[in-house]
């Protein structure tokens, strides 16, 4: 059987992991391959690297760490930030990233990632949506949520799909940083809505919380990262727990 | 020991090559012929679609030289399927070393959300029949990626279910191949490709 997925993601800045609470007051944690490595002897399933840094010397920086990261690990990772045409992604394809994350670029550029999808393949490619929900009415932001678009969470998220993603990321913004778990209605009603692997952020802050994802988010992964960073979860406790719940883990 | 990475239009070569680093083994990426037959053992890795792959294949001769190779050749996800006799993505002729068909995963409405397509993430190699696998390998996750899949037949050398069975491994003779990724299958795949560079070769 499919097992569900436990994914640590690591934000970097100049090569240096860190994790931002609600995106401010960023925390150093580490080394973002000694992390990897750590996560994935301990059972992460997946790993996300999330590149932070704006400036083009900072861009090297984490190509070259990309290649660190594959060379040393075993476990299939995803590496997302500043990614907005096709050399990009091949630049990290080439330096041995299994899939790239594509945000705020495909909400400017939708045809992005029809254009990712045929030159790479769909498995190579997950959109993360970072969304909000105002009023029963959830919408796509921009730059950490701080930049409305216009564009509903379930339309652009299908739309996604139909233009080639091979996985969704969705972050609840309403949720992310609070620690009070996942947001497990709009989940389930992705989850239901779309035929690739849904993949859930925002608000993991016990080991409930994915037990809930699972069950009641119907999510095909969770992902989390300062509960994992702070050590508040140890990663095999959690599959421990998870397992007991009668949920297929690894 | 000489270890050869079939180098093709696929992608994700580079991590076949670092998981051989990681076990110490220098393994080389070409499509040179004569560095192909010449090797201890072949790597036919891919990431891609079938048809132009395929195509491209047929191009460099690599479709006439891969069936006739005599050591031991792993084929890893595409590869295998390539490795087959046919595949439903582009209609595509295969190499037809291995007498299975390639399919596509259908969508089952009724068993959405739960089964998504592709199919991705870790799942259990069961049934084991190879000397790739000691038995301490069944029922371990393996690593996979992918929208199409090999049925069962007389070469399927391990199953996995998603939901119906279908070949995790495929073996005939000296030839070997996985759906799954064992360069991102943790310690799992690993002891997979150590297993398949210390096959014991009876040419």
């Amino acid at each position: 059987m499919l097992s569900k997925r436990i994914i640590p993601c690591l934000d970097i800045r100049n090569g240096q992991t860190v994790k931002g609470v609600n995106f401010i007051n960023i925390r150093e944690v580490g080394d973002p391959v000694e992390l990897g490595k750590r996560y994935s002897e301990q059972g992460a399933d997946e790993l996300v690297f999330l590149d932070i840094t704006a400036t083009h010397e900072g861009r090297k920086t984490f190509v070259e760490l990309v290649k660190r990261i594959a060379f040393n690990l075993n476990i299939p990772f995803t590496v997302g930030g500043g990614i907005s045409e096709l050399s990009d992604a091949d630049a990290l394809l080439a330096a041995g990233a299994d899939k790239i994350s594509i945000n705020s670029s495909a909400i400017k550029n939708p045809k992005l990632i029809d254009d990712l999808a045929h030159h790479f393949g769909s498995q190579f490619v997950v959109v993360a949506i970072d969304a909000r929900e105002e009023n029963n009415h959830w919408e796509a932001t921009m730059h950490g949520g701080r930049i409305p678009t216009g564009k509903e969470l379930f339309s652009w998220a299908k739309e996604a799909e139909s233009r080639g993603a091979g996985e969704i990321l969705f972050t609840s913004m309403n949720h992310d940083g609070t620690k009070n778990g996942f947001a497990n209605e709009a989940l389930a009603k992705m989850s239901e809505l779309l035929t690739i692997p849904l993949i859930a952020s925002g608000g993991a802050g016990s080991m409930e919380h994915f037990a809930d994802l699972f069950k009641y988010g119907k999510a095909d992964a969770g992902l989390a990262a300062s509960i994992f960073h702070f050590g508040e979860i140890a990663i095999p406790d959690l599959k421990h727990y998870l397992r007991n719940q009668g949920i297929s883990i690894r | 020991m000489k270890v050869v990475i079939i180098k093709y239009n696929a992608g994700n070569i580079q991590s076949v090559d670092y998981a051989l680093k990681r076990l110490g083994v220098e393994g080389s990426i070409t499509d040179n012929h004569e560095e192909i037959r010449s090797a201890d053992r072949v790597i036919f890795p891919g990431v891609g679609e079938a048809s132009t792959t395929m195509a491209y294949l047929r191009s460099n001769g690599l479709d006439t030289l891969i069936p006739t190779l005599k050591q031991p050749v792993l084929g890893i996800c595409l590869g295998l399927q390539l490795m087959c006799r046919h595949s439903e993505e582009g209609d595509t002729e295969c190499l037809g070393i291995f007498d299975e068909t390639v399919r596509k995963f259908v969508l089952q409405p009724d068993l959405l959300p739960s089964m998504k397509i592709p199919h991705m993430g870790w799942n259990t190699i069961t049934d084991l029949k190879s000397d790739l696998f000691d038995q301490s390998l069944d029922g371990q996750h393996c690593y996979f990626v992918h929208s199409f899949y090999a049925s069962c037949g007389a070469d399927t050398a391990a199953i996995c279910n998603y939901p119906t069975p279908f070949s995790a491994a495929l073996q005939k003779n000296n030839f070997y191949a996985v759906q799954f990724h064992p360069e991102k299958s943790g310690t799992v795949g690993a002891k997979i490709l150590e297993n398949f560079l210390q096959l014991k070769i009876n040419l």
